[in-house]
């Protein structure tokens, strides 16, 4: 049980999310009601995705004072609990590409990996960017018309039409195109909250005492750069793409992995 | 010394190679935005803004839609909830995904008194001052959401059939769609009661387009701007004494047309004729 406590309180997290939101139109609950978009949290407080709300200021709208007033809660939240940690504890297309990845391992995908050298993990930033401009050229918030993050989540509140071949497109793409090659790669709500989580405050913390150098920890990661201290340094991971996953913590034999807060002016402590 | 120059050289060339992947994927994704966006006929909730600013402020989150399938008096006898007006646009429906739009024949907008879809936007794409009526209370009456359009070669009451599902079904019945008597000249005893549409009062609800009976609606919503025309500042209803300050806010001898005729003598153009 240890080794998935992580996993599985993730899973909880993420359905009871989706349970909520469904419920608000189905049966008319105040606890969680719109979308990732935009949303009302018990009827009152308002929350906003940061990176949404750029891109409708983008295309020159003066939005409502709910929407920017929302947006600065998320972006405060998630600078305690980790910037993708919506990415790994929220966002419903984590539980798609954790699958096509553990299919990926499980078929031995990774072993004949095609090398896409032209994709690199950093496309996501520059994605972040154009969608901002996109949008701005547009006169429409760009990423939102593709996302398969609200696709999937409007699709299970309401009803999925054909939005759901692109869920299984992503599926496919992560199966056997790129590695992580969606949420590690390409999305820019990620990017955007990979910039929240430069400054976090709870952070996985390693501990290089106690480490027999499995490499447990790298294999699972979806973001494995991040872990480069492995190892090496006792030190918090402080990369802004460590999603707070805590697969690694997880797997991880030795307790060489844990959370904790972040030092920020001593990291070696 | 070598080694820095192969360094500075493959920075450059995968910097621009970013650069052009990223200007390749801006075209397409601009392009294919583009393209979704051109849906001109849907009918948005009440107090939308105008189409092109409403896709700008949309943030897609549906409170509007979820405050439309709850609301108290959208139930069924034992309870249960009545399917909403209110849809949010999915892949396949051809209008900008995750947009909330509604089509009459399915269900119409009931034009609720409370309006509870307008307040919960956060975002102010549905624009809230525009319902306010003097006494700043929402008033349903004021929405816009499209304009009911009659195809009278369809409509059986302009056959002389006697037909009034869209009257009575109105709303603001007397007001909206009023019937207005002709007589038959065809049998000699009869009326005609002809719908007719006053775009002033309509708010473009659907519910005479769900009641009508003819095979396809002959009373039908449309966008009000696919639904109007309009006639230009230059005409000036002479009859009218309200209409006529319009034209004495000008000064006559301020006015100066000039295109391309401005050239010519009048006799030149109008003794020729236009070829087909």
């Amino acid at each position: 049980m240890s080794n998935i406590k992580y996993l599985l309180l993730r899973r909880i997290t993420q359905i009871t999310l989706l349970v909520l939101y469904f419920g608000a139109n189905a049966y008319g609950w105040h606890m969680l009601e719109g979308t990732f978009g935009a949303s009302k949290l018990f009827g009152f407080i308002p929350l906003a995705d940061p990176y949404t709300t750029l891109q409708v200021l983008a295309t020159g709208f003066v939005l409502g004072a709910d929407v920017l007033l929302g947006a600065l809660i998320i972006i405060l939240f998630y600078m305690v609990v980790g910037g993708r940690a919506f990415c790994s504890w929220v966002c419903p297309i984590n539980m798609v590409t954790d699958l096509a990845n553990w299919l990926r391992r499980k078929l031995n995908l990774d072993k004949e990996e095609v090398n896409y050298r032209f994709l690199k993990r950093r496309a996501r930033y520059w994605l972040m960017v154009l969608g901002l401009i996109v949008s701005a050229v547009v006169g429409v918030a760009a990423f939102e018309v593709l996302s398969p993050i609200t696709i999937m989540q409007r699709g299970i509140v309401f009803g999925f039409g054909a939005g759901i071949s692109v869920i299984i497109a992503i599926f496919l793409f992560d199966l056997f195109g790129v590695k992580n090659g969606w949420c590690g790669h390409l999305c820019p709500l990620g990017a955007s909250y990979s910039l929240i989580g430069k400054v976090s405050l709870i952070r996985v913390k390693h501990d290089h005492e106690a480490c027999t150098n499995c490499m447990e920890c790298k294999i699972v990661c979806p973001e494995n750069q991040v872990l480069h201290m492995i190892n090496k340094e006792s030190i918090s991971v402080t990369d802004g793409e460590c999603t707070n996953c805590g697969r690694c913590i997880d797997v991880c034999g030795d307790d060489a992995l844990k959370f904790s807060i972040r030092s920020f002016g001593n990291n070696k402590d | 010394m070598a080694n820095s120059d192969n360094n500075r050289r493959k920075f450059f060339a995968t910097t621009l190679q970013s650069v052009g992947l990223t200007a390749l994927g801006g075209l397409l994704w601009s392009g294919y935005t583009d393209e979704v966006k051109a849906s001109p006929l849907v009918l948005r909730p009440p107090g939308a803004l105008p189409e092109d600013d409403f896709l700008k402020a949309c943030i897609k989150c549906g409170l509007c839609a979820e405050a439309c399938v709850n609301r108290d008096s959208n139930k069924n006898k034992d309870g249960s909830n009545r399917e909403g007006t209110l849809q949010m646009a999915k892949g396949g429906d051809h209008r900008m995904i995750g947009t909330p739009f509604f089509i009459p024949t399915e269900v119409p907008c009931y034009m609720c008194d409370d309006v509870p879809c307008v307040p919960v936007c956060p975002s102010g794409a549905l624009d809230m001052p525009s319902l306010l009526n003097e006494k700043e209370e929402l008033d349903i009456n004021k929405a816009r959401m499209g304009l009911a359009v009659v195809h009278k070669e369809s409509c059986i009451a302009f056959w002389g059939i006697q037909c009034d599902a869209c009257y009575r079904a109105c709303p603001l019945m007397d007001e909206a769609i009023s019937l207005e008597y002709h007589q038959n000249k065809r049998t000699g005893k009869h009326a005609f009661l002809l719908p007719i549409v006053h775009s002033d009062v309509c708010t473009g609800c659907g519910l005479c387009e769900q009641a009508c009976v003819t095979e396809e609606p002959a009373i039908f919503i449309l966008p009000v701007e696919q639904a109007t025309g309009k006639a230009g500042d230059h005409y000036v209803k002479g009859w009218d004494k309200k209409d006529q300050l319009r034209a004495g806010n000008r000064k006559l001898d301020e006015i100066e047309t000039k295109n391309e005729r401005s050239e010519k003598e009048a006799s030149d153009y109008l003794n020729t004729e236009v070829e087909y």
